[in-house]
């Protein structure tokens, strides 16, 4: 391995001026000394975008770029076949490499990605992997049936299901007014908000691992939907037992609508790239997984976005917001958005190369 | 990590060709394993000791809420506490995803840890780097890496708090080790991350264009600058050689000190049937070194071309 030029790192030494082009007495030198200033000028190009982004260069370097990153590998091509001179060809391969990945680098910064992202990028990735979708749904629809009959057949499996902190009154043998209880608001805002943050992390820890669990052919990621959604038929059997189902729904409607939604997303991203691995077509299994984890990869933000707006929602709402009726409304409004956003928006694509 | 620093040299497996658009096929040279391990403990070491530094500002700045308050904290305002608590909540998240995130996503390609040793990621394909890649394979480091090591963690501390864990330390070992070890079973150095974002990690190019060789000493004034004599080698000299040794001669001339300049000028004497002077090796190699070139450059117009002394 090359050992890292420490010069290079601080400010560029003076270059000497290159010597007379008839002073050279081989051919090929004479090559290189006429075209030199060219990938002088190309290389103090590349390594001014490379220290600080385009906005400091000015338009007529950066017009050149191309054409003086086309002449340096139109350089390279001929002095591979007219040079000898072994340095000259190890600067023009590194020139035109380091060129390379700026003039076809990250076609725009973060901010460009973001905003491409929220106006429609996220929503185009999540139609496509519609049928992931409905195989998640369906997995987590049984999850929850599954977590009902469980509960259903053999109240131990409640404690099983239900992992005790976050269980607390809510058991079986509870009475129908601590079970209410449970559902009731909070007298102040203080200390929610941190609940919030804490929220938020938790549950966009357990998004990004369905999510990266697909790797093992998609799997591990329906199990976890089914894990986590036998929770929730468990305590729907437990609530509907008293009698309290529409009180229960409600209140978990007003985050769930939007945090299951997520939930949903990521499984079907896991599921995306462990079905893409699994069945790649006629693409070799590489690139099917690189396609389908890039695509699973713009639906992972928005989902944690969304783990977002579903923790704050969990935090302030949940807690603050009385009444069956009204919490219904905030979590039917959450759901249709996200219905609208995904499936009715559907702005024209601007295509990848107008950027 | 002995495999990774073999695979160090050049030319040892780690070069691979990549096509440009232009229909050019450039070599580049895949990061070697022990260098992205030590990029990673990089990266990681700034992140942690940021928020280390972070962390104790926050603790500074609590601790100014507390001063009139008698440092009784039940009487401190609680807002603030709640909005200094969310803070650090919330920094920790950012600086863990948008450290490696944004600074993938620049014009370098790399965080300052890969910058140090000098590697950056690429798109395995040659095209573009997507965002979406570097989003992906850094979703998947969590997955690969860190996830196991707290699960680690905290069942350890579970255990020494007297809770029966069983198993599971050694599944979550197990599962560190098959993605830690991950880039030792394939051709290219994947981890997991880059085979979902289609990705590899490349050694940045760093090389400044040398001086050239034939406008200097005797190489372009056909004598020596310090005995004056002209060195001519005729046709049957200079066919001994090729290409490769005409390359390593450039670079002994290049980098090489005097005494090793003499030994090499003995070499090509004995070769050559001359008899070697003394004082005045470095003319005579110049020379020597114009003219090889000159004659193998001709040939090579002609398409004809010597790779090294044996063909």
């Amino acid at each position: 391995m090359k050992a890292p030029v420490l010069s290079s790192w601080f400010g560029r030494g003076e270059v000497a001026a290159p010597p007379d082009i008839a002073s050279a007495t081989l051919r090929s030198d004479r090559f290189r000394l006429e075209r030199e200033g060219e990938w002088r000028r190309l290389e103090d190009i590349v390594a001014r975008m490379e220290r600080g982004g385009l906005k400091r260069i000015a338009d007529e370097d950066l017009m050149a770029l191309p054409t003086l990153y086309r002449t340096a590998a139109s350089s390279l091509a001929v002095a591979r076949e007219t040079s000898l001179d072994a340095a000259t060809l190890a600067y023009l391969e590194a020139l035109v490499q380091r060129a390379w990945f700026q003039v076809y680098g990250p076609p725009r910064g973060f901010g460009g990605w973001l905003r491409d992202f929220l106006l429609g990028g996220w929503s185009r990735a999540v139609r496509s992997l519609w049928l992931d979708i409905c195989i998640a749904l369906f997995v987590m629809v049984a999850g929850t049936v599954v977590g009902w009959l469980l509960v259903a057949q053999d109240q131990a499996w409640y404690y099983r299901l239900v992992p005790g902190s976050l269980a607390g009154n809510r058991v079986p043998g509870a009475s129908r007014e601590e079970l209410l209880a449970t559902l009731a608001t909070e007298e102040s805002a203080a200390g929610l908000s941190t609940f919030a943050a804490y929220l938020f992390s938790n549950n966009s820890a357990v998004c990004i691992f369905s999510f990266a669990l697909g790797f093992a052919f998609g799997i591990p990621s329906l199990m976890l939907l089914v894990h986590n959604m036998a929770l929730l038929g468990a305590v729907l059997w437990l609530f509907a037992d008293q009698g309290l189902t529409v009180e229960l729904a409600a209140w978990i409607s007003v985050h769930g609508t939007t945090e299951f939604f997520g939930i949903l997303l990521s499984g079907a991203a896991g599921l995306h790239i462990g079905r893409s691995m699994a069945f790649p077509g006629t693409r070799p299994v590489l690139a099917a997984a690189a396609e389908a984890g890039q695509r699973g990869a713009v639906v992972m933000v928005g989902v944690v976005i969304m783990m977002i707006i579903a923790a704050l929602l969990e935090a302030f709402p949940r807690q603050l917001v009385e009444g069956t009726g009204s919490r219904f409304l905030i979590g039917g409004m959450m759901l249709a958005f996200w219905l609208a956003y995904f499936f009715l928006y559907r702005p024209a694509h601007a295509g990848e190369d107008s950027a | 990590m002995n495999a990774a620093t073999l695979g160090g040299r050049p030319g040892s497996g780690r070069q691979r060709v990549m096509i440009t658009p232009e229909g050019l096929a450039l070599p580049i040279a895949l990061a070697s394993r022990g260098s992205r391990a030590g990029a990673l403990i990089l990266d990681v070491m700034i992140i942690v000791f940021g928020l280390i530094a972070f962390q104790l500002l926050i603790t500074w700045i609590a601790g100014g809420l507390l001063e009139d308050t008698a440092f009784d904290p039940s009487t401190a305002p609680r807002g603030a506490q709640e909005f200094l608590q969310i803070l650090l909540v919330i920094v920790v998240f950012l600086a863990w995803y948008g450290y490696f995130l944004a600074q993938e996503l620049g014009p370098r390609g790399a965080t300052l840890g890969k910058r140090v040793v000098g590697i950056r990621i690429a798109a395995r394909s040659g095209g573009r780097l997507a965002p979406e890649a570097v989003i992906a394979r850094n979703l998947l480091r969590d997955i690969e890496l860190f996830y196991p090591l707290i699960i680690i963690v905290v069942l350890l501390i579970a255990n020494a708090g007297g809770e029966e864990i069983g198993p599971l330390p050694w599944v979550a070992a197990g599962w560190f080790g098959l993605f830690l070890l991950f880039p030792f079973f394939n051709r290219d150095a994947l981890r997991a991350g880059d085979i979902i974002a289609g990705t590899w990690v490349v050694e940045t190019p760093r090389t400044r264009l040398a001086a050239t060789l034939s406008t200097e000493g005797a190489a372009a004034r056909g004598a020596s600058d310090v005995t004056g004599a002209r060195y001519d080698f005729g046709e049957a000299e200079l066919a001994v050689y090729g290409e490769k040794e005409l390359q390593t001669l450039e670079r002994m001339l290049r980098e090489s000190p005097p005494e090793a300049l003499a030994a090499v000028q003995a070499t090509i004497c004995r070769k050559i049937g001359w008899e070697p002077g003394a004082g005045d090796e470095r003319a005579f190699l110049e020379a020597f070194y114009a003219q090889l070139r000159a004659k193998l450059e001709g040939d090579m117009r002609f398409g004809k071309r010597k790779a090294d002394k044996f063909s």
